[in-house]
């Protein structure tokens, strides 16, 4: 595995909304709500080739997800978009008409963690994980770019039945899937292996996280510290058996995630690794309790300790080598 | 007024006996909501039993039927009461209402009840799954309708005025909303909690056709849901809304118009009493001609 390039080429609500037009000509069940975000959630793609399909539901998610619960019912797909933390806010909503009443209906939460930039903190996903996981029966995803959305969508849609919760980014992100490498829906995935170093270390990462992850390789590597980058595209289900093998023989464990780390990403790992009887140190890489704030989405991850340069700065010290 | 096969009289005898299965089963289950379950069963009766296509009984069950949402989830027993009489549920286990392990839940459960159409129970929710379910047989082309049972007090929810508005935007002459107005909620008076009226006219400005009906009287509610029939086959473009006017506990003396009877069982004795009245009442309509 050679280091892909890290130029951001396409946000992943991008390869969404592409990903729901190409299957809304594929599968006629597919039905598609918005609550006057389309353009932002970009199911505007979806609308514009399939209107009939498509409800637009202004500004009322609430009403929304009950609608796309019913639909459900009638044996529609619903797809209902908004941004992360606009939808997740609707919880008791999703809690009793979609996940209690086993909805087969896919949320779409736009807009994921503080690397969106300027619009800040009201309209920064970063407890939606966490929400989503708490509900029984609930699927969460995150693909970590465009190719990954495809492969996410199409699990989705043909194999998934019940509620699930996908989370995506409002930026561009870079091309990261491996070539040749086996993908499977719900577990953790190798994109890069360490090289051979004194020091190992084990990195589980999501979303945009994904990217700051691989970026940290090269700068650890000049340290002679050796990051090897899973990917967790499924947070519910949690592959906890594929954690487990990953983490052996690790000097460090962490994670890199644009949400928070009550509840996020960070929790998973350490819900499996307190089973063991022995593990290594995890430490996660988040948004630390706090709210978001307005700014450059590069600076806010950097100010929040999310990028490369601040991930790498803190394996650094945690190993003792700054 | 004759209704299919079934005359108002007919319906009030049996919404009778569901009123005595309603407080049998709180009874023994020592929890639950008599007010509310009581206020709304002459409305339900005539929706289920002369209303209704497709859920004539288990073995006539269809495909396309038409199809009703509980919203106000607290008032299941009457739901319960009917589901059993219908032969969905067996007599017997409307006697483990709210035990464990039962799948007489304290409010509707679509997975464990699949007849359930919706999980209600978080009030305010129910009618925007009935108006999803509509937008889905609309979207098929197809004919059914759906029915929202809403209680007052329900209706200070926001979400509720969320799908007031959609509801009418997207036409849904197929759904036709109920409105259990009786008055009370758990902390008092729905006036004095929360004010809500004029309800008939905010329906109107939200764009639905409303049609107001004392809901304890069988041939208004009948006339009421052929009105809403008439306007769906005749192209009409609005939702409908029933705002029935009803008593609290009606039906049994002591409770009728009490908001002390929302959550709390009978004991025993009370059942009894209560039980008598039914009686009595059920033989006077037998009587009437």
């Amino acid at each position: 595995m050679s280091t892909p390039n890290l130029k951001p080429v396409k946000s992943t609500r991008q390869a969404f909304g592409e990903s729901l037009v190409a299957w809304g000509e594929k599968n006629q069940n597919i039905v598609v709500l918005d609550a006057d975000l389309a353009k932002s959630t970009k199911s505007e793609l979806f609308m514009k080739k399939f209107p009939n399909r498509f409800f637009e539901m202004g500004i009322s998610e609430a009403n929304m997800i009950g609608a796309a619960a019913g639909l459900s019912f009638t044996g529609k797909l619903p797809f209902l978009c908004s941004f992360g933390c606009f939808l997740t806010g609707r919880y008791d909503t999703i809690r009793l008409s979609v996940a209690y009443s086993q909805a087969n209906v896919r949320l779409v939460g736009t807009h994921a963690g503080v690397g969106i930039g300027d619009d800040g903190h009201s309209q920064m996903g970063l407890e939606d994980i966490s929400l989503m996981r708490a509900l029984p029966t609930m699927g969460v995803f995150q693909p970590m770019d465009a190719r990954e959305t495809e492969l996410i969508m199409d699990y989705l849609v043909k194999d998934w039945t019940g509620p699930a919760y996908l989370r995506l980014t409002r930026q561009n992100l870079p091309n990261l899937m491996p070539e040749g490498t086996k993908w499977e829906a719900t577990k953790i995935q190798l994109i890069q292996k360490g090289a051979e170093a004194k020091k190992k270390v084990v990195a589980f990462a999501s979303g945009a996280g994904t990217t700051e992850a691989m970026g940290a390789i090269e700068l650890l590597a000049q340290s002679g510290v050796s990051l090897s980058v899973y990917n967790v595209h499924s947070l519910k289900p949690f592959d906890s058996a594929g954690v487990t093998k990953a983490i052996q023989g690790a000097d460090l464990v962490i994670s890199v995630e644009d949400h928070s780390v009550i509840g996020g990403l960070g929790s998973c790992i350490a819900e499996t690794m307190a089973h063991l009887t022995t593990h290594p140190r995890l430490v996660m890489y988040g948004v630390q309790d706090l709210f978001g704030e307005s700014g450059e989405g590069e600076e806010l991850l950097e100010k929040f300790g999310i990028s490369a340069k601040a991930v790498t700065r803190g394996v650094m010290k945690e190993l003792g080598l700054s | 007024m004759n209704r299919g096969m079934i005359s108002s009289k007919e319906l009030s005898l049996i919404a009778q006996d569901l009123r005595g299965s309603i407080i049998e089963m709180i009874t023994e289950a020592k929890s639950g909501h008599p007010g509310g379950s009581l206020s709304c069963i002459d409305l339900l009766t005539a929706l289920w039993f002369s209303e209704m296509k497709g859920v004539e009984s288990p073995s006539q069950l269809s495909k396309d039927r038409d199809r009703f949402v509980l919203s106000k989830g607290h008032g299941v027993p009457s739901l319960y009461a009917i589901l059993a009489r219908k032969g969905f549920l067996e007599k017997s286990e409307l006697m483990t209402l709210r035990k464990t392990g039962s799948k007489l839940q304290g409010h509707p459960d679509r997975v464990r009840m699949p007849i359930v159409e919706a999980s209600t129970g978080s009030l305010g929710q129910g009618l925007s799954v009935a108006q999803g379910i509509a937008m889905g047989i609309k979207l098929d082309g197809k004919k059914e309708r759906v029915f929202c049972l809403l209680g007052d007090g329900e209706i200070q929810e926001g979400q509720i005025w969320e799908s007031a508005m959609s509801a009418s935007k997207f036409k849904l002459s197929n759904l036709c909303a109920i409105l259990d107005a009786n008055g009370g909620q758990i902390d008092g008076p729905v006036s004095q909690v929360m004010p809500i009226e004029p309800i008939a006219d905010k329906w109107k400005a939200f764009g639905w056709h409303v049609i107001e009906i004392d809901g304890h009287d069988m041939t208004q509610i009948q006339k009421a849901y052929a009105e809403f029939e008439k306007l769906h086959q005749s192209g009409s473009e609005k939702p409908v809304f029933i705002l029935a006017r009803t008593v609290k506990g009606k039906g049994v003396s002591f409770m009728e118009g009490k908001i002390e009877w929302h959550g709390v069982a009978p004991k025993p004795d009370e059942q009894t009493k209560a039980l008598a009245e039914i009686q009595a009442q059920t033989q006077k309509i037998k009587g009437a001609n």
